[in-house]
């Protein structure tokens, strides 16, 4: 499955300062009909996430402090977790600033 | 003698404008505390809502909305259709209270007044500083030029300083930031009202300070501030305009509008401290907190006038290196919102209980933050140091400071060795303190001695630990850094 994936906030310092991923995601390999976001995590945290994975994660979720975005959308809205992927779905991590 | 001719002209210079901006601060305090004395004359009259100073607002009015001095300072608003008399009274009689005078508060401040908010407040603490080698942000200042330094090194540089705090004047180095913020507002709008608060702004404060206004702008730079805000907001039922930078990215969003999220139904947990960069230490492009900044001031404008749409359940996200702006849907109202959610049990009572630096693990000022990691014999004052390198000593010194830190200003001869690199790289330090000795052929009996150093003395410190566990049992680390060094050793030295 084709997905943009793009960091931001600077979890991008987490894989080589690259911002947008274009990536695809073999889920007959990974041995699923269905690609959830709960997939996706573990995918990105074994493929992209090169340094500090504790920066990204937390248990099996995003750690506090990062919004996930699906197409422009907050994955609260969407089910998080839960959300099943679409082909050329844009998924965007950003982590919140505090800097003023 | 021409070469003394032209330092006594340069130092008569300097001591003239010195003495002219003692003269100008003087009568700046004589005209603020005037001013202080107008207002409490005008409350007394019953007149709360006037200006302190010059044209005032509730003066003549035509069709019973705009005074003759507004029409003409506004007419540009005026003559929007899609804002127009209407839009403009509101903001007239409304109120923006605007938390933390650095890089977003600046830009939004002047803009809150020169668009005519009927009031505008300023809460702050700190002092406008040139280089302040004791607080973090040291990088905080407006100056209009440039200029270029040359110090013993025979570093030559043009250094033109981030404008990141683009109100403040080298005249106001050394005040209050909130004194020189509303000066210059003052100077772009006197009809506005200008209340400065020149305080830390606390639970203890907060409530008092928060209730005199009917919108809040956060423009501070740190995560318990955020929250203590945020849940301040929510108990008083204030739009939040929140906005926040950080290299080349920034965020704006508005929280606790017309029954959209909280900051808290975003984020109910606080991020682990290592996720909480500052400008001071990752650094930011000044125009980039510019831009949210002014974003700001324009949500306050929407809601205080009630024109638009205010970016509620929706964030801006601004990525100024690649020129992209995208705008998301984000989650409304949480039921379980620990501070707006049905259940929710904040009041003010509970607020002004709450431990926010406690609840996010990190503190509300900006100091930096000091290690002590190591014994005192493996610690070493600039001063010693220098002491010792001017006797000749055989040493290696190691910079650990990132390699786009050290291409700012290092000191000479030291060897750049990142703190992240130091373990693949950790074998270039015994080669070195080899070359050392071979050079020294006078005293050959004496291994060359090794010392790190880093920005400030944190990660210098982790460096000797990793050394000393790696077999490098004599290196010491030089005690505060390159800030020390400036400091206690060479005033010419640069700092960042
Ligand atoms: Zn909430």
């Amino acid at each position: 499955m084709q997905l943009t994936l793009e960091f931001g906030g600077g979890l991008e310092l987490l894989c080589n300062s690259v911002k947008i991923h274009q990536v695809n995601v073999d889920t007959q390999a990974e041995g699923m009909k269905l690609l959830t976001m709960k997939h996706l995590l573990s995918w990105v945290r074994t493929n992209l996430i090169k340094e500090r994975p504790e920066m990204f994660m937390k248990g099996d979720t995003v750690r506090p402090g990062v919004l996930v975005l699906i197409n422009d959308c907050d994955w609260e809205l969407s089910g998080q977790l839960e959300t099943v992927l679409e082909e050329k779905d844009v998924v965007v991590f950003i982590s919140t600033l505090h800097g003023g | 003698m021409d070469s003394n001719g032209v330092g006594e002209t340069a130092t008569h210079i300097r001591q003239e404008i010195a003495s002219l901006q003692k003269t100008k601060a003087q009568i700046e305090d004589r005209i603020s505390a005037l001013q202080a004395r107008l207002s409490s004359c005008s409350s007394e009259d019953g007149n709360e809502e006037t200006n302190s100073s010059a044209p005032r607002h509730t003066e003549t009015t035509f069709s019973g909305q705009l005074s003759a001095d507004m029409i003409y300072r506004y007419s540009r608003h005026l003559l929007l259709p899609s804002f127009g008399v209407e839009a403009q009274a509101n903001l007239l009689k409304s109120s923006v209270l605007v938390i933390g005078a650095g890089g977003l508060g600046a830009p939004a401040l002047l803009y809150l007044a020169a668009c005519g908010v009927g009031r505008v407040g300023i809460v702050d603490h700190d002092v406008v500083e040139l280089n302040n080698l004791h607080r973090q942000m040291t990088i905080k200042f407006g100056q209009l030029n440039t200029w270029t330094m040359y110090n013993s090194y025979g570093f030559a540089t043009h250094t033109a300083k981030c404008l990141l705090q683009i109100i403040h004047t080298e005249a106001y180095i050394g005040r209050s930031k909130v004194e020189s913020a509303a000066a210059a507002c003052r100077a772009i709008n006197s009809s506005v009202q200008i209340v400065e608060h020149k305080e830390a702004f606390r639970t203890s404060n907060a409530l008092e300070i928060m209730r005199k206004y009917d919108i809040v702008v956060d423009a501070t730079d740190n995560v318990p501030s955020r929250y203590m805000i945020n849940d301040c907001c929510v108990v008083l039922g204030k739009p939040l305009i929140s906005g926040a930078a950080l290299g080349l990215e920034g965020q704006l969003t508005v929280y606790n509008y017309n029954g959209g999220p909280c900051y808290r139904c975003l984020f109910p947990t606080p991020p682990p401290t290592t996720a909480c960069q500052r400008c001071a230490d990752s650094g930011v492009l000044g125009v980039v907190p510019g831009i949210i900044g002014c974003l700001q001031a324009l949500e306050a404008i929407k809601v205080a006038s009630a024109v638009g749409e205010p970016l509620s359940g929706r964030m801006l996200l601004l990525d100024a290196l690649s020129a992209r702006i995208r705008v998301v849907k984000i989650r409304g109202r949480s039921l379980q919102c620990e501070a707006c959610g049905e259940n929710a049990t904040l009041t003010e009572q509970k607020f002004r209980d709450f431990d926010y630096e406690k609840f996010t693990q990190s503190p509300l000022s900006t100091s930096p933050l000091k290690l002590d990691l190591l014994p005192a014999e493996a610690r070493i004052t600039s001063k010693d140091y220098n002491d010792r390198i001017s006797n000749g000593e055989t040493h290696v010194l190691v910079d650990v400071r990132p390699a786009h830190h050290y291409k700012i200003i290092s000191l000479p001869k030291s060897l750049n060795i990142p703190f992240t690199s130091l373990e693949q790289r950790l074998s270039e330090i015994p080669a070195a303190l080899a070359r050392e000795k071979d050079n020294k052929t006078d005293d050959a009996s004496r291994d060359a001695s090794l010392y790190v150093i880093c920005r400030r003395g944190n990660d210098s410190q982790r460096a000797v630990e990793y050394l000393h566990k790696m077999g490098f049992t004599s290196a010491k680390d030089i005690i505060g850094g390159l800030e020390s060094w400036a400091h206690d050793v060479d005033p010419q030295f640069p700092t960042y």
